[in-house]
């Protein structure tokens, strides 16, 4: 409850100065951490430390800081987002780790996502599936009343939790496959739910898994590692109506 | 002075709109399809905007600094999105909206833009939810509404309490079409370092490519900064890392007016501020003041003791608890407006009745709604917000009180735009939280969507074709022209100068060292003496920026510490220009707080005689004070009150 202070750490991070460099894990110290400083605080702290003599400092994604962006990644003692359920890695808290410990800093390790510079990596491939189909052909204006069309609560709900994704791509880097198939299942099944989304449902499914397939993800083999890891606890059922959603288009191909 | 024309259409209120819809000129397809707009910013004003202009035919280039246009802020607005649909039969109207509007906003805004605001405000409720935005519906399948605070009508829709990031994401949608289309460019990771004016018009813009670290020039017919608000001029705010006034500033240095820039939200309910290893803050939602009671305790020595961690908040009886708002306030209680409440707390911590371990935290009290509701209810209507506060705190907030604080949290003051949304530079325009132009001295909850939202789909797609008709014989920016190679020279070389100082101390440190200068006198209560000691101080900060800044890294790689420096570098002037704003405002009004101007019992005290106007202030070259002009605000339809919430 009260904060303590972690007296020293060990920060294990992997540093590569671009996309052609090879990259290595280099070792730092660091000390006297809050322990009710969030992760991305002590990587700043030790980033001012890294300055101040002289180094160059870690770069990583980071922005909101309240665990909605999705732009925070950063795969840490071998888990997406770190030891702690339903956070993303700007919401993990250093009172998750003990005093002395070594901490390992990876970014997401997948073929689709180049590393950019140490723990950032080029998330592109995301954009280009949700430009594939990620969306209901509607143009500005002219659309019915918001009330014309009565929902069930209960679709409305799920498609909710579906639209919950931030994008962040800790499924994609936790899958042993890097597969993007939670990603292009939650926004599939987002749409899909809604009546609004059912017109284009089959296309969007056909055009997007294409899209994946074409970028260099993985396939799916149900491992579940996806789900575990996500902050925003997307389920992999949605990968179930997304497989529905493929094979009746393909079928009516 | 008359350099400020606001346009605003002659006639009836409720006609304005509709009869400069009918007047102002269109753009017809063909050539809509020669004529270029580049839109910086990619939240709900820059992506709805991006996207409805290429809907139109106009050919959009886009920008973000992020790695991608669905990271914008707009995507952390948690409670809703207002619109004047009466759906509930509660008699709400677009006048109601546009009156609580103006009064929440404390009588310093237009009345002609918010009532525009008010009207345009059910198309987006609509549009959303063509789009596929998932708003919380009622068992019978029909959109359910909130309340919020400062009204007494339920008109707000949301998506559980992540209404900012469906909404976004409803936009990124639409944006995504026209980018997979051709007809929008996206660039993404570039940041917006300058605007480049072709005989005295906005023709484009110079960007750094944060990955590469190259300089590049974009021309167009047109450009629109849709790039938030300043809040991170205080360090500690409840903005994005990112979020930055740069580019409203470099519209500012290229003769941009920036309107009300004192004019700042303290929003009453965030995570306290811990130790000093603190980044940001982060908010809890405005609607939980509906079940929560604020309270500090009757006795210094409890709330010497809460500080040393000796009792806990439980300990304390009942009798020896304060609830200072519903003492003060009987009639609003705890849902007093944002500005109040923010007050309100400061004062009791100032008298020593603060209850963490810094003195700057007050409580928020779920037991007596669980007592009397049951822990399933608000568990089902406050669940995602407990998890968030327990997340950071390690506090279950259904055992224990929450700690909150005010905190920074949105702009109201901007840069100046007339009726069309266009600045005092023709052909740029400003929308969304970047502009002054809607909120006043305070906004109300669930405002801020539907302004950026309204701009962006409903008004900016109309009144730039007024602009854009002018300029269909104009033929494309040519980016080798003078003017862009001298704009390209001056970014570049203020870029190297930062790089080139290799001082001795990180960016972060004069960023923390402005923010204590802007909360410490010009945050919550501001007074002259204070004022005038904070420019100073702050023109001894830049002074010390400019030789001791540390900039590691390369010029051409990705360079945080680089993107940070330059940002920095504008919110030392941002910041300075906020406090002669607020030192030329001697009265109190929304947000704005100024010690000389109160009532007998220490309320804020309007001062509707000297100050009915807009501040709007000109850049008047480097290290020169800046130009005051203002424009007067007319009221013909609402009756100037002093707001009362006793």
């Amino acid at each position: 409850m009260a904060d303590k202070i972690l007296k020293k750490l060990n920060i294990k991070v992997w540093r590569q100065n671009n996309a052609q460099d090879k990259g290595r894990f280099e070792t730092y110290t660091i000390e006297n951490i809050s322990t009710g400083s969030s992760f991305l605080e002590m990587l700043d702290i030790l980033n001012n430390n890294l300055i101040e003599e002289g180094k160059d400092p870690i770069a990583f994604d980071h922005d909101c800081r309240e665990g909605i962006c999705g732009t925070c990644s950063l795969f840490i003692n071998g888990r997406a987002h770190g030891p702690d359920t339903e956070v993303t890695t700007c919401q993990l808290h250093m009172r998750k780790f003990k005093d002395g410990e070594t901490i390992t800093i990876e970014p997401w390790r997948a073929a689709a996502f180049p590393v950019i510079k140490d723990l950032v990596v080029d998330r592109t491939a995301f954009e280009k599936i949700l430009q594939a189909g990620g969306y209901i052909s509607v143009n500005t204006g002219g659309v019915p009343d918001a009330n014309a069309i009565p929902i069930s609560h209960e679709d409305a709900e799920e498609s909710m939790d579906a639209a919950s994704c931030i994008g962040c791509g800790a499924c994609v880097a936790a899958c042993k496959n890097s597969s993007a198939m939670l990603f292009v299942s939650a926004k599939v099944a987002h749409l899909a739910k809604l009546p609004q989304g059912k017109v284009e449902a089959k296309s969007r499914a056909r055009k997007m898994v294409a899209k994946m397939d074409e970028l260099g993800f993985g396939g799916c083999t149900n491992t579940g590692a996806c789900e575990v890891e996500c902050p925003k606890s997307i389920s992999i059922t949605n990968i179930a109506r997304l497989n529905r959603e493929y094979l009746t288009a393909r079928f009516s191909e | 002075m008359s350099i400020l024309d606001s346009k605003i259409p002659e006639g009836p209120l409720a006609e304005k709109w509709n009869k400069h819809k009918s007047n102002i000129k269109v753009v017809s397809p063909a050539n809509k399809r020669k004529l270029e707009v580049i839109v910086v910013g990619t939240g709900l004003g820059g992506a709805s905007a991006a996207a409805s202009l290429a809907e139109l035919g106009y050919k959009v280039k886009a920008f973000c600094y992020q790695d991608s246009p669905r990271r914008a802020h707009s995507i952390a607005a948690q409670g809703g999105i207002n619109a004047a649909k009466n759906y509930q039969n509660d008699n709400d109207s677009v006048f109601r909206l546009f009156y609580d509007t103006i009064k929440g906003g404390d009588y310093r805004a237009r009345e002609a833009n918010v009532y525009r605001l008010a009207e345009v405000s059910p198309n987006i409720i609509d549009q959303c939810v063509a789009q596929g935005v998932p708003f919380g519906r009622e068992y019978g399948g029909l959109l359910d509404n909130r309340s919020f605070g400062g009204v007494l009508v339920s008109r707000t829709f949301y998506a559980r309490g992540q209404t900012g990031q469906q909404l976004l994401l409803g936009a990124y949608q639409a944006l995504n079409r026209q980018i997979s289309k051709g007809n929008v460019e996206m660039y993404s990771r570039h940041e917006m370092l300058d605007v480049v004016k072709i005989d005295g018009k906005a023709r484009g813009i110079i960007a750094r490519d944060l990955v590469s670290g190259e300089i590049k020039r974009f021309g167009a017919h047109a450009v629109v900064v849709a790039t938030g608000g300043y809040g991170n001029v205080f360090f500690l705010s409840t903005n994005a890392m990112g979020s930055n006034g740069s580019a409203a500033w470099q519209c500012y240095k290229k003769g941009a007016m920036m309107s009300n820039p004192c004019f700042v939200q303290i929003h009453p309910t965030c995570i306290p501020v811990h130790g000093d290893q603190q980044s940001k803050l982060t908010l809890m939602s405005e609607s939980l003041r509906n079940d929560g009671r604020v309270w500090v305790p009757k006795k210094n020595e409890d709330a010497e003791k809460l500080r040393k961690g000796e009792i806990g908040p439980n300990d304390i009886p009942e009798d020896d608890r304060d609830f200072y708002l519903e003492r003060r306030y009987p009639s609003y209680g705890n849902l007093v407006p944002r500005d109040v409440a923010s007050r309100a707390a400061k004062e009791r911590c100032d008298a020593g009745f603060g209850v963490n371990a810094e003195g700057k935290a007050v409580y928020l009290d779920f037991k007596y709604a669980i007592e009397r509701l049951g822990k399933d209810v608000i568990k089902a209507r406050y669940g995602n917000l407990f998890q968030m506060y327990e997340k950071i705190t390690d506090v279950d907030p259904y055992k224990e009180p929450m700690m909150i604080y005010p905190a920074i949290h949105y702009s109201m003051g901007g840069t100046w735009v007339d009726y069309n949304l266009m600045t005092t530079v023709p052909g740029l325009y400003s929308i969304g939280e970047a502009n002054f132009s809607d909120h006043g001295a305070n906004r109300l909850g669930a405002s801020a969507l539907m302004q950026g939202l309204a701009d962006g789909y409903f008004v900016l797609p109309y009144t730039i074709g007024d602009y854009l008709a002018d300029e269909i014989l104009t033929p494309k920016a040519d980016t080798n022209a003078l003017e862009f190679e001298e704009a390209e020279k001056a970014v570049t070389g203020r870029i190297e100068k930062l790089f080139n100082i290799k001082g001795s101390k990180p960016v972060d440190y004069f960023h923390k060292k402005l923010g204590h200068v802007m909360w410490d006198y010009v945050g919550m209560s501001r007074n002259a003496e204070g004022l005038k000691k904070a420019i100073e101080m702050i023109k001894e900060i830049r002074e010390e920026f400019w030789k001791d800044v540390k900039i590691p890294g390369e010029l051409n790689n990705l360079n945080p510490e680089l993107e940070k420096a330059g940002r920095v570098a504008d919110f030392l002037d941002i910041g300075e220009l906020m406090a002669h704003d607020a030192l030329d405002r001697n009265e109190s009004c929304g947000g704005h707080f100024r010690e000389e101007s109160v009532t007998e019992d220490g309320e804020a005290k309007r001062d509707d005689e000297q100050f009915t106007y807009v501040s709007c202030w000109e850049f008047n070259g480097e290290g020169k004070e800046p130009v005051l002009h203002k424009e007067d605000l007319v009221f013909e339809n609402v009756k100037l009150t002093q707001r009362s919430y006793k």
